[in-house]
């Protein structure tokens, strides 16, 4: 089985978030950039496919070369080997449209992308990538089986969970669930050591529409003072909720 | 050229969503100087649409669409959007309707923007506030495509009446064998209990309650106030309580009308899932709590002390105000 990790690029959950440029880009200054979280979920999920059913890993990522390093810790935690778009993503389509062309070229079984990533949080890339590609999708995935080309997986719902039968090739949006906090593997000795020696091919970005673009970004307003209120006067709790914000 | 919006429900019920959506919707068709048209699956109960401003129902009913499933479900709001030569797709925030946007995107062609909080701050061009950064910020984002997909943040516009006259019309779209390659084999809800998702209220506990034995107080809690549970990272990782109950920025994000956090201690990636929330009250013995920077309401104490008289007294006020 051949697995296709999309791997994002994003600021570590503490970073503060600035912008720059008149508020029209990101400030990176001083920002500690990581394997956006439930990609490493899926990532992490495709090891285990690799040790239990002698899966071949392969991690993409859409980005300029400052991106490697993450790359790199994707290949140090076991994958086989590493593809980095060299594009600065302009919108989830644009990436989508990447994954997809890597898709075709290289015919991938099982696709697995985080659900949404911490940046954005578009959550458009995978269902976006699944649709250009003609693959089958599954969003919201919690549990995946393989078996020949069968597959056996279980979905996060509104209020609950449902298991769902499909095939390969398949593409799947994924989060915490598909494998547990314990299981994340930290990079040790040896596989840092082996990592700088895999494959980590470039390739050029086909072209893309620019469907959407990023015009802007804002803060949030500050927000009004708390108020306290002493444990022995709960009914001035209970009044403010219902009397000022009316929430009961 | 109306807009259209899928009017999601769950065992035969609008879901609030929906009538979120359809009061957003009709606010900005009348920008638009145009008319909302919504499409329902399985749904013979549409009449409420007409409070929220719909003018007409587009009414899908199909054995093979039972259960939920995007790939077909996309292909029919497609199709639907291209007999009424729809320019603007609008769909929520739930789960199944965040699976649905990306695919109704690519089948329109479409430009899309999730997360969207707050009517278009343009219309020519198209320009909408969306959520991003894991509520730390806003990203205005231009769609610049013909046909237009926008998914509505949950509980970011709320309900507005608004009476129309409703004119329901069948929908028949081809369905093509392709699109049932999903099946599903069995659901599991959480029986008798308010989801997160759907919940206008949600009591949250963390590490401390110092253990699983004392989760009675948060399910007590939510009982009295009709809430849904949930708790922090580290109590779902512990097992005290199910991943579905974790909620943050990796875990399940939260955007309700009133948030009780009891000892959580307010860290950022906590902070950044539930900051949509409307109002925010926290009790904690730890007056220096992170949590305090961005509540509404705080208590500083022992939730083994306050938890259960606030309890005692919501049910007298409950008993008085029912
Ligand atoms: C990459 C990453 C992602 C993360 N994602 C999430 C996420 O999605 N969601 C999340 O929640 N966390 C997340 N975390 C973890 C987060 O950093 C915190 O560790 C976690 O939120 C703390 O949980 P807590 O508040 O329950 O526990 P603690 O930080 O241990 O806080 C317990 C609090 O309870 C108070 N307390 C103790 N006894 C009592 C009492 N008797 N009555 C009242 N209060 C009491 C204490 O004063 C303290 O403030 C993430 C961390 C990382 C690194």
């Amino acid at each position: 089985m051949k697995i296709l990790v999309c791997i994002s690029h994003v600021p570590d959950t503490t970073s503060k978030i600035n912008f720059t440029n008149n508020d029209t880009e990101f400030d990176t200054n001083g920002v500690q950039y990581v394997i956006n979280p439930n990609d490493e979920f899926g990532l992490t999920r495709a090891i285990w496919f690799q040790e239990q059913q002698g899966a071949t890993v392969t991690v993409v990522n859409v980005g300029g070369p400052e991106t490697e390093p993450t790359l790199r810790k994707a290949l140090a935690i076991g994958a086989n080997e590493a593809i980095r778009i060299n594009a600065t993503p302009t919108d989830g389509f644009f990436v989508a449209k990447q994954l997809a062309e890597v898709i075709k070229n290289g015919a991938y079984d099982l696709v697995i992308a985080g659900k949404e990533s911490l940046d954005y949080n578009g959550g458009m890339v995978p269902g976006m990538t699944a649709a250009l590609s003609g693959y089958n999708f599954l969003n919201s995935c919690i549990d995946i089986a393989v078996d020949g080309n069968n597959v056996k997986a279980v979905r996060e719902i509104d209020g609950g969970k449902e298991t769902v039968s499909t095939s390969l090739p398949l593409i799947i949006g994924t989060q915490k669930g598909i494998v547990e906090e314990k299981d994340l593997r930290i990079p040790n000795m040896r596989g840092i050591m082996t990592a700088r020696t895999k494959p980590l091919n470039i390739t050029e970005a086909v072209d893309a529409p620019a469907n959407t673009k990023a015009v802007k970004f804002e803060k949030p307003a500050p927000k009004s003072a708390i108020k306290m209120i002493s444990p022995d006067n709960l009914d001035e709790l209970i009044d403010l909720l219902h009397n000022e914000a009316k929430v009961i | 050229m109306s807009i259209l919006i899928y009017a999601e429900s769950a065992e035969g019920k609008f879901k609030k969503v929906a009538f979120e959506i359809a009061s957003y919707a009709k606010k900005v068709a009348d920008s638009l100087d145009t008319t909302v048209t919504a499409l329902t699956i399985n749904n013979d109960n549409v009449a409420d649409l007409a409070k929220y401003g719909i003018d007409k129902v587009l009414k899908v009913n199909n054995d093979k669409l039972v259960s939920f499933n995007a790939k077909a479900y996309a292909d029919v709001i497609k199709q639907a959007a291209q007999q009424e030569n729809t320019k603007l797709v609008i769909l929520s925030s739930s789960t199944d309707s965040i699976y649905l946007s990306s695919l109704v995107a690519v089948n329109l062609e479409a430009g899309l923007a999730s997360n969207v909080v707050g009517l278009p701050l343009s219309t020519t061009p198209f320009q909408v506030k969306r959520n991003a950064f894991s509520n730390k910020a806003f990203n205005i984002t231009e769609i610049n495509t013909d046909v237009k997909v926008i998914g509505l943040a949950k509980n970011s516009y709320g309900l507005f009446e608004n009476a129309s006259t409703l004119t329901e019309e069948a929908f028949n779209p081809n369905l093509d064998d392709n699109d049932f390659e999903i099946k599903v084999e069995s659901v599991e809800k959480t029986s008798g209990k308010v989801s997160i998702a759907d919940a206008d209220i949600v009591v949250s506990g963390g590490r401390g309650l110092k253990g699983p034995e004392n989760w009675g107080l948060i399910e007590d809690l939510a009982a009295v106030l009709g809430a849904a549970t949930a708790c922090s990272k580290p109590v779902s990782d512990l097992g005290w309580r199910p991943h579905g109950e974790h909620v943050g920025q990796t875990g399940k994000p939260v955007a309700t009308n009133l948030y009780i956090a009891i000892g959580i201690s307010g860290a950022i990636q906590h902070i950044a899932g539930i900051n949509a929330s409307k109002v925010k009250v926290v009790i904690n013995t730890d007056p220096e709590a992170p949590f305090f920077k961005v509540a509404d309401y705080g208590i500083v104490g022992d939730a083994f002390d306050v938890v259960p008289r606030l309890i005692e007294k919501l049910k007298a006020f409950k008993a008085q105000n029912a």
